[in-house]
């Protein structure tokens, strides 16, 4: 199958590659990009395990075609740690809630749940089990991520205070 | 900081051991999409394979053309039955002593079933590939009730004919799998006959499936030039893997290196071999380079281990006061086209006979029979010791309908039917001896913590309410009460295939007095990386971020049989604690030797050995490890190490009290749960953080299973249920928040008494739900009615109770 130029810019860095027009994004960032954070469970967009992050909207790379997105910036939970390589606010507050078990839904409810703070930076309980219920996770009952999401709302809150 | 400033107390907290709610060390690498799972894995040259399986249940395979498929640039084999039967590959033993076949061997007993195997350079190509690979078939009559297959004609498994002697005894039938028999028949037959009262019902837990978040796969890759074979998997049990691998192929053991990298979920889907698992390790033999199998979601929920499948008919008897007098059980048990059920071999319906439950039940008597049918093999314990899930609905259930007979209140008649605390060890009508168990202290504090009194209050209430037509919801309150068994087990009657079911730990304490541990067990989210190094810590005074450890690959850890049925704390972890204290013991000697004084005169002391009466004359163990490496100590060998091969003396039973409050519209069926309270009783406490997370992840994966999740089929064989679009997985949506709570039982026989709790929740949890969204209806005439409570079958018993005017 002939193959076509994509190129991407994917957590800062610009990328490319030959691509079928067919291939999935996920498989374009995994096999191609070997970018393994975001990881497939369903292949019909209702799990969330492969969420990214498309110019500025959470995308299931399972179900969206590398070509569709040509051009585009697409963040991974790779870009989601500090420059100096510690963990990202959430990153530590899902630790630090225990907001995650087995670790295979983890890359996409966090890269979910980073969009889901920039779209409401004050959600409550409520708004974050909504915003959140396009990823689903079957070790934790969910219970430790809506506080571990909660726990970041307020410390992002409080940094930007701070920065103010 | 100083050693000899800081309290006992004060150097205990700072090992993180037992009783920490430490974070987990897993955390830092999977936050960052650094985990290392199955399709991570990418080998030079690696090839790709994808299976063509069968759209019928039940059908003759009259040819299969692999002429266009090989065509296809890009594809290098496609491998059938045919290809696989000179290595004698094309059938594989299952768990439970029957056989299934790896490829289509002249015909399909499910949906889904494997025919083919292709394999190409890429995944897109296999995928293509299987497309163009094509098959005959001739259909033949479709058997999806167990209780046809049993009257039925049709010969399901024609390579059993003849055979009226199964793995577990005598066939009934050609479709008939095993009779397997507990307790006293007669005697509770005469007790059942003379009883005041009887209740009887057919209670039935539906087939689901365990549907990890990551599918099952594999990455196999034979090295041609050194005749070693390393295979990558989804695996619960690598060892046990690695023993397999070498019965049925043929390469010595020694050869073969299996390794479980990190795994997204198991819930017992991991534990069984599947034909993409020999498919991928023939195809690296045929081709040699590395070929990866990885599932889709469909295939995994239409041909990877179901769970459940259980028709059990029951009939309890009580006195008129509701002293439960004896109790009966016949189970008639779906295992689909092949029985590939993960249990112990004695065990060919694993531990239903826990099906007493947490009650003084003094006569009981249970059978089970298993049947084939035109379903995907399996029959795993999904997030439950085998079978206990199923034997915990089922008493749970029976319970709550003796109670209706009786008139009584099913809190109350738990009550006076439980095990009393000064009665344990306990031994059952049907064979077990409970370990430990104070349930009446659990149960009161459970009804004091959620006000039982004043729920059924405001139920009394609700229920006038709705009569006077002020209301369309009513008030359910579900009660459970479970004994698990878990921690499977004792060599002198559990194994599987053989192998017995001990576990194991290594330990090895390096010079600067950090360490690493490698069991037998393996993860896939339980957090054993942060637990173990906990328990080693408290028995070895070196702090838990100074222990690393590591499981799954059998090249470097030690024998064991894996992680499931809530066996890793009850049998590595004893293993552990024993290798622990064999490098203590051997501490003490280095640490007299040190003081100059006798063995006997130095004591343990956190994370020290002390002068006895001389606190301030010690050795930490820290100092104990270096001097280990660096002194001649005579009649020591050097170094500190120590390996433990643990058999359990007996099984652990955690038990736990569990009350849900739920609110149901009758008019659309929909459901909410407004509180779910949560106690656990798993004996010691090793980190109550991660046992509160099992706990919400356990009773979240109950509430699915009670409330939506099933494998449905139809009377073709079709599975109705194959995506997350039919299959119901709980978004955060519908979860609720869960109150966990606990009491602390420990095992007498466990060297630090915990008893597992990973499963607990599930096995509580189900007929939680389910009991109250019966109990909802009770007031209006409900008996029992069958789960999945969805919304359409929850408006259906209203509509049948004449709820819609």
């Amino acid at each position: 199958m002939s193959k076509m130029h994509v190129k991407l810019t994917v957590n800062g860095k610009e990328v490319e590659g030959l691509a079928e027009p067919r291939t999935l994004l996920i498989h374009f960032l995994r096999e191609d990009l070997k970018i393994t954070g975001p990881h497939i469970g369903c292949e019909t967009s209702h799990c969330g395990a492969c969420t990214v992050d498309i110019d500025g909207k959470s995308v299931k790379s399972c179900t969206t075609f590398v070509a569709q997105v040509n051009g585009a910036d697409i963040t991974t939970v790779e870009g989601l740690t500090n420059d100096d390589g510690s963990l990202g606010v959430l990153q530590e507050m899902f630790r630090e809630h225990h907001g995650l078990q087995c670790g295979f839904c983890t890359p996409g409810m966090i890269t979910r749940a980073h969009r889901l703070l920039q779209e409401n930076p004050n959600p409550t309980e409520e708004e974050i089990r909504f915003g959140m219920a396009g990823n689903l996770c079957r070790c934790t009952g969910y219970q430790n991520i809506v506080k571990a999401i909660s726990a970041s709302a307020d410390m992002l809150n409080a940094q930007k205070e701070a920065a103010e | 900081m100083n050693d000899q400033t800081l309290t006992p107390e004060e150097r205990a907290a700072n090992l993180k051991g037992m009783g920490s709610s430490r974070k987990r060390v897993e955390d830092v690498r999977f936050t960052q999409g650094k985990g290392n799972y199955v399709d991570d894995i990418k080998l030079d040259g690696m090839l790709f394979g994808d299976f063509v399986r069968s759209p019928y249940a039940h059908a003759r395979v009259v040819s299969v053309n692999k002429e266009a498929a090989l065509a296809l640039p890009g594809v290098i084999a496609v491998l059938t039955a045919e290809d696989l039967s000179p290595l004698g590959l094309h059938w594989m033993p299952t768990l439970a002593g029957d056989k299934q076949m790896v490829l289509a061997d002249g015909k399909v007993l499910f949906q889904g079933q494997e025919v083919a195997f292709v394999v190409a350079e890429d995944r897109y190509i296999a995928a293509d590939a299987a497309e163009l690979v094509e098959v005959e078939y001739e259909e033949l009559p479709v058997l999806t009730d167990p209780f046809e297959a049993l009257k039925s004609d049709v010969v399901l498994r024609e390579d059993l004919e003849g055979q009226t002697e199964g793995a577990h005894g005598p066939r009934k039938h050609h479709n008939h799998i095993f009779t397997w028999e507990q307790g006293d028949k007669d005697a509770t037959e005469a007790i059942l006959a003379e009883a005041d009262v009887v209740a009887e019902e057919m209670v039935y837990y539906h087939r689901t499936h365990p549907c990890p978040l990551e599918t099952c796969g594999s990455v196999a890759s034979m090295d041609k030039v050194t005749g070693k074979l390393t295979l990558y998997g989804t695996f619960q049990a690598p060892h046990a893997i690695r023993t397999v691998v070498s019965l049925i192929s043929g390469i010595a053991e020694h050869n073969i290196r299996v390794i479980s990298p990190d795994i997204g979920g198991g819930f017992g889907n991991k534990v069984g071999a599947y034909a993409g698992y020999v498919c991928s390790v023939v195809a690296s033999i045929v081709t040699g380079k590395p070929v990866k199998w990885v599932e889709d979601r469909m295939e995994n929920l239409m041909s990877t281990a179901f769970a459940r499948d259980y028709w059990m008919q029951g009939k309890i008897a009580a006195t008129k006061d509701g002293k439960i007098t004896g109790l009966w059980c016949h189970t008639t048990a779906d295992h689909g086209g092949f029985d590939a059920c993960a249990d112990p071999t004695k065990f060919p319906a694993g531990f239903m006979n826990i099906c007493t439950g947490s009650y003084d039940i003094p006569t009981a008597y249970l059978a089970v029979d298993g049947v084939y049918t035109n379903k995907a093999p399996g029959g795993v314990a999904y997030r439950c010791s085998f079978r206990v899930t199923e034997a915990a609905y089922f008493i749970e259930r029976m319970i709550e309908v003796l109670a209706i007979k009786l008139n009584m209140d099913a809190a109350e008649l738990r009550r006076i039917n439980f095990i009393k605390a000064d009665q344990f060890p306990y031994q059952s009508a049907l064979g077990w001896e409970y370990d430990s168990g104070d349930y009446h202290t659990a149960w009161d504090k459970a009804l004091k913590a959620v006000d039982y009194e004043g729920l059924r209050a405001e139920q009394a209430q609700r229920v006038e309410e709705f009569k006077a037509g002020k209301t369309r919801k009513l008030l359910g309150i579900g009660l459970t009460h479970f004994t698990e068994i878990v921690g499977a087990g004792p060599v002198k009657n559990c194994d599987i295939l053989g192998l017995g079911m001990f576990d194991s730990c290594e330990i090895r304490i390096h010079p600067t007095g950090s360490a690493i541990a490698r069991l037998g067990t393996i993860s896939q989210g339980q957090g054993h990386a942060t637990t173990f190094a906990q328990i080693i810590a408290s028995e070895i005074g070196l702090p838990a971020d100074d222990i690393t450890l590591e499981e799954g690959d059998t090249d470097t850890a030690p024998y064991g049989l894996g992680t499931y049925g809530s066996r890793s704390t009850p049998v590595a972890g004893a293993a552990t604690a024993m290798a622990a204290r064999k490098i203590r013991a051997k501490a003490q000697m280095i640490a007299a030797y040190l003081l100059e004084v006798h063995d006997d005169d130095v004591e343990w002391d956190v994370d020290r050995f002390a002068v006895k009466g001389a606190p301030e004359r010690f050795k930490t163990m820290k100092e104990i490890a270096f001097a280990a490496y660096n002194q001649a100590i005579p009649g020591l060998e050097p170094g500190l190490e120590a390996v433990s091969y643990y058999d359990p003396p007996n099984m652990t039973y955690p038990f736990g009290a569990y009350i849900c409050v739920m609110e149901i519209d009758v008019d659309t069926g929909e459901w909410d749960v407004r509180k779910f309270y949560a106690l656990d009783d798993c004996g010691t406490r090793i980190n109550p953080m991660i046992i509160d997370g099992q706990v919400h992840g356990g009773v979240t994966e109950a509430l699915a299973i009670a409330m939506g999740q099933e494998i449905a089929y139809d009377e073709m064989g079709n599975v109705k249920t194959g995506t997350l679009m039919d299959f119901f997985l709980p978004t955060a949506w519908e979860t609720p928040n869960y109150i966990t709570d606990y009491t602390v039982t420990p095992s007498p026989h466990h060297p630090i008494g915990a008893k597992g709790v990973g499963e607990s929740p599930n096995v509580g949890g189900v007929p939680c739900f389910s009991n109250a969204v019966h109990d909802a209806f009770r007031p209006f005439g409900l008996v029992q009615s069958h789960m999945p409570h969805d919304h359409w079958r929850i408006w259906k018993i209203a509509n049948g109770l004449g709820m819609h005017g």
